[in-house]
């Protein structure tokens, strides 16, 4: 019955592992060829990967696990996929009934210990329920702020035999986000464009849940205002990177010219993002002279952080083509004169060239190993995952992005050992598409595992690994926070990545010299199976701009000149 | 956060304010939250007032409608104007949750609360600990040659001025329901 309301909804591919527990749905799975199982090596890499299916292709990722450390494993995919509002229904198999509560074998309260990091979860204790319920779970993870789901399925409740109800059948939930802006709201903001001289729209992942519509829409609204767009990192790709009015990624390792427009703008129009803290900096001076408007389907992501003037409770798809109409049938204003010198302000601050870093004919820098990539692979059919850490920064601001659904990347939680996972999950669902992860070799190492899956499902995942041989972003942090005291940041003992790429039976590349970098790339791109490319680089490299622990928008550095007393000793308290 | 000891105005440099937020302005409201009557919705709710730091004073949950298997969930809760609005849109989002009413600000509404207190003592102590229970319209419920167990119900200021009385008139012990709470009018 389960595998049967899969396929009613669409499911092509699960990600899982079996065990005691769900037996008798992997029977199911094992006697039907519609859906496609891949075997994990890790149930955190299930879940990862069906983040990485269902961000790169809007549909929710499912994922089948057992009960207990089944269960628990899946724990900290299913907090990063609700951080980031990513769909997913994940399977569990949970002890009989009867035994529940006896503390039997692989037996774990997972409804209980998933119950805050799920958007919803059910344990389902009657098999007439289980159809209707699963068709529910699809619902829930999928309407309104997406997330995950779980649904727990004792084992005797799989055995017996219930009434299947197809999904047009089953209860409607009276769980029906409101996906329509409120009319009064919509025409404040439009007011408040006319008139604005220093608008920006702040972007962020929002818009790319949404679907592409909305990045069609944002897209045309920016193209017929003329006003700046700036992103989070979970928003890239939904405005094209080479965008007349695209002015780069904001935040704490964002542009220059994203922040200092941030801080200086009048009118700042949030659409799908969440006021996060690596955005605003120091709350009290995050943007102190804009009005601000803020689209989000989420009622509780209004003024949870920064109080708003103008909140839009709806889809973002829904609100822009609202605002965009209306904007339409009142003439198309906006303040010429105003923008005008706006742009011009911003276009000093692009002066700055804030990416700029020493290049180096001895030693890759990462930053230059990612320059290389983008240069050599930008114009493929491309998916880049990432790992956490500074290549994540670096990766956000070297590699540009034209379309939505093509960067996925831990945001909220921040989870090392994401990007691997991830990036098979992606290339399953893309077949033919070039699929990188761009990873550090710490986070790497924490789902390595799962090269393994890459392998015996053929999934030709090119490992992009920036190898400093450091927890990079921690050897930052405490470099400039922690009077250079390298606590536990230096990983020794590495493995030989390229003899490891050949123990698991795929292709292993290190390359250390910038010279040699184009041609090690290419051989990457060439080869017709999963890569893992050892990149040694530059091992004390920082990661700049870089808005400090406790400043607002306006205090950035921007190099290593400057570093100095730049964070006060409170400042050290932070993360 | 005294915890960390730092003064006001001390977290300046922080990307957090380390400041508690709720220790300005707080206000008590009363939440009326209707909800599925579905296992573990009640854990959800404590849970979400739990994880996000939430306060509350008094919780009453029973079923209301027993064939839309709909129950009502009454909790008073302390905050910011601002914490309150992020409790109740919190709570609106929970899947489970068909309404949230905040009956402190919308409209006049009835606090009623149930309690049981248990007191012994015997001469002049006994009396009038039964004389004040006459006042407050307190009932007897059990009674022994040393004890009774008065039932009142009330708002909770009425109930907590009752055992400010009963205290020193041999108080052992107290069982209280939690505010239920409806609007007045239709």
């Amino acid at each position: 019955m389960v595998v049967e309301a899969l396929k009613d909804q669409g499911v092509e591919v699960v990600f899982g592992y079996p065990g005691g527990a769900v037996l008798p749905i992997y029977d199911e799975v094992f006697q039907q060829n519609d859906i496609r199982h891949i075997l994990v090596r890790h149930e955190q890499g299930a879940v990862h990967m069906a983040e990485g299916y269902a961000r790169s292709t809007g549909k929710p990722g499912v994922v089948l696990v057992t009960s207990g450390p089944g269960a628990t494993n899946a724990v900290t995919g299913l907090t990063d996929a609700l951080m980031d509002s990513i769909p997913l229904v994940v399977l569990t198999g949970q002890v009989p009934t009867f035994m529940i509560g006896t503390d039997g074998f692989q037996e774990a309260d997972t409804v209980g210990i998933t119950r805050p990091c799920t958007k919803h979860n059910w344990l389902v204790k009657e098999t007439d329920a289980l159809a209707s319920t699963l068709h529910q779970a699809f619902h829930v993870a999928t309407s309104g702020r997406p997330g995950p789901v779980l649904i727990d399925i004792p084992k005797d409740v799989q055995f017996a035999n219930g009434t299947y109800v197809p999904p047009n059948a089953a209860k409607v939930s009276h769980y029906q986000p409101k996906v329509k802006g409120d009319a009064a709201a919509v025409e404040a903001l439009v007011e408040l464009m006319e008139k604005a001289q220093r608008p920006i729209f702040y972007t962020g992942g929002g818009v790319i849940n949404s679907g592409p519509e909305a990045s069609a829409l944002l897209r045309k609204l920016a193209a017929a205002t003329g006003f700046p767009v700036t992103s989070t990192l979970m928003g890239l790709g939904a405005y094209p990177a080479s965008g007349k009015n695209w002015i780069g990624m904001l935040g704490m390792h964002g542009l220059y010219e994203a922040n200092l427009a941030m801080h200086g703008c009048d009118l700042m129009i949030n659409v799908g993002a969440r006021f996060d803290d690596r955005i605003t900096g120091r709350i009290a001076d995050f943007s102190p002279k804009s009005k601000k408007a803020h689209i989000d389907i989420d009622p509780s992501s209004i003024n949870k952080v920064i109080h708003v003037d103008v909140p839009i409770v709806g889809d973002v798809g829904n609100v822009l083509a609202d605002v965009l109409k209306l904007w339409e049938a009142r003439g198309s204003k906006v303040n010429k004169a105003g923008l005008a010198k706006w742009w011009g302000q911003i276009e000093q601050w692009k002066l700055k060239k804030c990416l700029n870093y020493n290049n180096s004919s001895k030693v890759i820098k990462p930053q230059y190993a990612l320059e290389r990539l983008e240069a050599l692979t930008k114009d493929r059919d491309r998916y880049i995952t990432t790992e956490v850490g500074q290549h994540q920064m670096w990766a956000a601001q070297y590699l540009t992005f034209e379309d939505p659904n093509r960067w996925m990347t831990s945001g909220g939680l921040g989870t090392m050992g994401y990007g691997l996972p991830a990036s098979i999950g992606v290339q399953v669902a893309h077949p033919d598409a070039l699929v990188i992860n761009v990873a550090g070799e710490a986070s790497w190492l924490m789902n390595m595992q799962e090269m393994g899956t890459a392998v015996q499902f053929r999934a030709p995942v090119k490992q992009f690994i920036l190898n400093n041989e450091r927890l990079g972003m921690v050897r930052q942090w405490q470099q400039l926070l922690h009077g250079e005291r390298y606590s536990q940041s230096w990983s020794e003992a590495l493995p030989d990545f390229v003899k490891l790429a050949e123990a698991f039976g795929c292709k292993g590349i290190r390359c250390q010299d910038p010279k040699d970098l184009d041609d090690a790339i290419m051989e990457m791109l060439d080869y017709d199976g999963p890569v893992i490319f050892d990149c040694l680089v530059e091992k004390h490299e920082n990661c700049y701009p870089m808005i400090p622990s406790g400043k607002p928008h306006n205090e950035m550095l921007l190099g290593d000149a400057g570093v100095e007393d730049a964070i006060g000793a409170k400042g050290a308290v932070l993360v | 956060m005294s915890a960390l000891n730092l003064k006001k105005g001390a977290t300046s440099h922080s990307a957090y304010d380390l400041r508690d937020p709720h220790l300005e302005h707080r206000e008590t409201h009363t939440l009326a939250v209707l909800v599925d009557n579905e296992a573990g919705v009640l854990a959800r709710v404590i849970g979400l007032f739990a994880g996000r730091g939430y306060n509350i004073d008094s919780l009453t949950v029973a079923e209301v409608d027993h064939e839309g298997h709909l129950s009502r969930i009454t909790v008073v809760t302390r905050g910011t104007p601002a914490v309150i609005e992020q409790i109740k849109a919190q709570l609106g989002r929970l899947v489970p949750v068909h309404k949230v009413n905040d009956l402190t600000v919308e409209g006049p509404s009835v606090e009623r609360e149930l309690s049981l207190f248990k007191v012994a003592g015997t001469g002049d102590k006994r009396v009038e600990a039964l004389r004040l229970a006459d006042i407050f319209r307190a009932n007897v419920v059990d009674s022994t040659l040393e004890s009774f167990v008065f039932e009142i119900t009330g708002t909770p200021e009425k109930i907590d001025a009752f055992a400010d009385l009963m205290r020193p008139l041999g108080l052992i012990d107290v069982a209280r329901t939690g505010v239920a709470a409806l609007s007045r009018g239709t």
